[in-house]
C-alpha cells in the first residue's frame, strides 16, 4: 500500500511539472503586463522602470523565466504580488481561512442533505417523497448561484434585514458575540452554495443507490430476514457509497479553490475572489501560485480517491 | 398429514407499461416434510416468480400477489407484512439463488454474510456465530474453512460461491430450502457436485427441498415429485417415475424428448426434438390452453376452453383436454 502511494506520488512529479509549464506559458502569452500601472505612472522615471523589469526578469526569454520561477518555487519562494505588495504565500494564507470556513461548511451542508434524502428517495422510488426530492433537486441545480445569491440578499438582507450581505473578516466583537457574528454572516453563502451542491449530489446518491438496490445480493440479504433498515445500510449503502465517496474526494480541491462566483457575490475575501482580482489586475505571480496549488490539490485528491476506493472495495487491490 | 408448504391458487401479477403481466396465474403446489420437489419449465414460465412470491422477495411494486394462499405450517404467509416475514425468512425457509457470482455482497466477507443470518435469528454471540459459520463451511466442504471465512466473494470460484450460498441458506437449519436453479450458472462437473451436496445436506438435516430447474436431467436425478409449469400455470404434476415413464401433457412430453441421449445406438438415433416457438408474453394471454399455439395435438376446444388440472392416476395430475372423458365426442 505505502509502495503504491509512493509510486503514485513519484508519477505525480512529471505531471505537475507539465501542468506548471503549461500554466506558465499560457500566462506569459496572455495579454497584460503586471507593470502596466507603473508604465502609465508619470512619477516613475523610465530608468527606474527598466531597472525594476530587469530585477524581476520580465524581459528574459520565457524558458529562463520559467526555470527561474521553478527554482524559486522549489526553494519555497512563491513570488511577490505586484498589486498587494506582499509575498504570495502570505497573501494566500491570509485568504484561505475564509474560503475553508465558508466553502467547507457548504460542502458539509450539501452532504448532510444529499445522503439522507438521496438514500430515502431511492428506497421508495416514484413515491411522493421521491418526486418532491427530484423536483427540488432539479430546480436546485438549474438555478445558478449568482441568481439564488442575489435573491437571498434581496430577501434576507434588503427586505427583511436579518442577515448581513457583505462578509467581513474584521468583526468588531469578541468571544461568543464574535462566533455568533461569524455564523450569521456565513449563513447565506453557505446556504446558497450548499443547496446548489446538495441538489446535484442528491441525484447522484439516489441513482447510485438505485443501481445497487436491484442487485441480486440485496435480494439475498432480504431473504435472510434482515429487515429493511439493515439491508439498506449494510448491504445497499455500503456499496452505493463507493462512487459517492470518490466523487466527494474529487470535489475536495474545489473547497480550497473557493467558489469564485459565490465569493464574488457575498464579497468573501477567499481564494476564489483573490484569483479573480489577480487576473483582472494582471498579478501574474498570484494567479500562477493559486492555479498551481489548485493543480497540486487535484493530483493529491485523485490519489486519495484511489486509495479510498481500494479501501472501500475489497475487489480492488492497489499494487 | 398436512403438507409443509401448500400454495393454493397463487396469482402474482406485475404492472407494466403495457398492462398487467400475469407471471403466475393460479398455481397450486404442495411440498411435504423432507421431500424434494422439482419445479420445471422453460425460462419465463413463472417458476422463479412462484418461488420468490413465497417469501415476498419479488419487487413490490410493480409485483403484487393478486390472489391465493401460501400456507406454511398451517399459517398463511400472504397477508403477512415484510417485517413479520423476516421471522420466517432464512429461519424457516432458506433460499439458494441462481447466480452465485452476483448473489453475494462483494464488499463483505463470506463469514460476515453467513453469520449475520445466524445473529439475526438466534441468540448467539459474535464468537459463537463465527464458530457456527466455520462449521457450516466445513459441512459444505470448503477447504481451509478457518482461513476462508475471512475472504471476500471474489476470492472464490463459482462452484465455491454456490457452496457458500448453500451454507448460508442452511445456517439456521430451515425446514424448507428453495433452490432456484442452483446449478444453471455452473459448469457440468460442478453441477453434479452441488446437487450431491444438496442431497447430502437434505439427508443430514431432513429438510424439504423445492428445486427449481429447467434441466430434466437434474429432475431425474434428484426429485421425488415433479411439477411442470408452463406460462404461469401448472400443467402436470406427478411422482418422478410416473413423469418420466408416462408423461401425459404434450409439453412434458416435449421437454423429455428434448433431452439429448447418448445411450441409443446409431440406428435408433434421431434428430433431437425441440418444442417450436417460445413461451407467450403473459399480458392479456389468450383464452383456452396457453400451450395450444405450440402443441402438435391442438384441437378446436383447446383455444376455446381452458383445461383444468385433473387426476389421471394416483398422485398424477395434468391439465390437458387430450383424453378427457368429459369432453366426449369433441376429441
Amino acid at each position: 500500500m505505502s509502495q503504491y502511494v509512493l509510486r503514485r506520488l513519484l508519477i505525480a512529479v512529471p505531471s505537475l511539472l507539465a501542468i506548471s509549464l503549461v500554466l506558465f506559458v499560457v500566462l506569459a502569452l496572455a495579454p497584460g503586463d503586471p507593470f502596466s500601472e507603473l508604465a502609465t505612472n508619470p512619477n516613475v522615471p523610465p530608468e527606474v522602470q527598466a531597472a525594476l523589469r530587469a530585477k524581476f526578469g520580465l524581459d528574459d526569454p520565457i524558458y529562463l523565466r520559467y526555470l527561474h520561477w521553478l527554482n524559486a518555487m522549489l526553494h519555497g519562494d512563491w513570488g511577490f504580488s505586484f498589486v498587494s505588495r506582499m509575498n504570495v504565500d502570505t497573501l494566500i494564507l491570509q485568504r484561505l481561512p475564509a474560503t475553508l470556513y465558508v466553502i467547507g461548511s457548504a460542502q458539509i451542508l450539501a452532504l448532510l442533505i444529499a445522503i439522507p434524502v438521496g438514500v430515502y428517495a431511492a428506497t421508495k422510488p416514484y413515491s411522493l417523497f421521491d418526486q418532491i426530492a427530484n423536483t427540488l433537486a432539479f430546480v436546485g441545480f438549474s438555478l445558478p448561484t449568482f441568481f439564488t445569491g442575489i435573491l437571498f440578499i434581496l430577501i434576507f438582507s434588503v427586505t427583511l434585514d436579518w442577515l448581513p450581505f457583505v462578509y467581513t473578516t474584521d468583526i468588531k466583537a469578541t468571544g461568543i458575540r464574535w462566533v455568533l457574528e461569524m455564523i450569521r454572516q456565513a449563513i447565506m453563502p453557505v446556504a446558497v452554495l450548499g443547496l446548489f451542491q446538495a441538489a446535484s449530489m442528491t441525484r447522484f446518491v439516489r441513482s447510485a443507490m438505485l443501481d445497487v438496490i436491484r442487485l441480486d445480493y440485496v435480494t439475498t440479504a432480504r431473504a435472510k430476514g434482515l429487515g429493511q433498515t439493515t439491508v439498506i445500510i449494510k448491504h445497499v449503502m455500503r456499496n452505493a457509497m463507493i462512487p459517492v465517496v470518490t466523487l466527494i474526494a474529487l470535489q475536495m480541491p474545489a473547497v480550497f479553490g473557493g467558489a469564485i462566483v459565490t465569493e464574488q457575490i457575498f464579497r468573501i475575501p477567499g481564494i476564489g475572489s483573490l484569483l479573480i482580482s489577480s487576473i483582472l489586475s494582471n498579478d501574474t505571480p498570484v494567479v500562477m501560485a493559486v492555479t498551481f496549488v489548485f493543480a497540486c490539490l487535484v493530483v493529491l485528491f485523485n490519489l486519495i480517491a484511489d486509495v479510498l476506493y481500494g479501501w472501500l472495495d475489497p475487489r480492488i487491490s492497489l499494487r | 398429514m398436512a403438507p409443509l408448504l401448500e400454495i393454493k391458487g397463487l396469482k402474482t401479477h406485475f404492472s407494466t407499461d403495457d398492462g398487467i403481466l400475469q407471471a403466475v396465474d393460479g398455481v397450486d403446489i404442495s411440498i411435504n416434510k423432507g421431500e424434494t420437489l422439482c419445479v420445471v419449465g422453460e425460462s419465463g414460465c413463472g417458476k422463479t416468480v412462484t418461488a420468490m412470491s413465497i417469501l415476498k422477495l419479488i419487487a413490490m411494486p410493480p409485483g403484487r400477489i393478486a390472489a391465493g394462499q401460501i400456507i406454511f405450517e398451517g399459517r398463511d404467509l400472504v397477508p403477512l407484512t415484510s417485517n413479520q416475514l423476516d421471522e420466517i425468512r432464512a429461519k424457516e425457509i432458506g433460499f439458494i439463488f441462481q447466480e452465485p457470482m452476483t448473489s453475494l455482497n462483494p464488499v463483505l466477507t463470506i463469514g460476515e454474510q453467513i453469520a449475520e443470518s445466524l445473529r439475526r435469528h438466534e441468540a448467539v454471540t459474535k464468537k459463537q456465530a463465527l464458530e457456527r459459520t466455520i462449521e457450516m463451511l466445513k459441512l459444505v466442504q470448503i477447504p481451509n474453512a478457518e482461513g476462508r471465512v475471512h475472504n471476500y466473494p471474489h476470492q472464490f470460484s463459482g462452484g465455491m460461491r454456490q457452496r457458500v450460498m448453500i451454507a448460508m441458506a442452511l445456517a439456521c437449519k430451515p425446514k424448507l430450502i428453495i433452490a432456484d436453479e442452483p446449478t444453471t450458472a455452473l459448469d457440468v462437473t460442478i453441477q453434479a457436485q452441488i446437487l450431491d451436496l444438496l442431497q447430502d445436506m437434505k439427508d443430514r438435516f431432513g429438510m424439504a427441498v423445492m428445486l427449481i430447474t429447467h434441466a430434466m436431467g437434474v429432475v431425474a436425478e434428484t426429485a421425488q415429485r415433479v411439477v411442470v409449469m408452463y406460462a404461469g400455470k401448472v400443467v402436470e404434476e406427478a411422482p418422478v417415475d410416473d413423469l418420466f415413464g408416462d408423461p401425459r401433457h404434450p409439453y412434458t412430453q416435449g421437454l423429455i424428448r428434448s433431452i439429448p441421449r447418448i445411450d441409443l445406438d446409431s440406428e435408433h438415433k434421431t434428430r433431437l426434438e425441440a418444442i417450436g416457438g417460445s413461451v407467450p408474453i403473459l399480458i392479456n394471454p389468450p383464452v383456452g390452453c396457453r400451450f395450444a399455439p405450440r402443441c402438435k395435438f391442438a384441437m378446436n376446444v383447446c383455444t376455446e376452453k381452458e383445461p383444468l388440472l385433473r387426476e389421471i392416476a394416483p398422485g398424477h395430475r395434468m391439465a390437458c383436454h387430450l383424453g378427457d372423458p368429459n369432453l366426449g365426442a369433441a376429441s
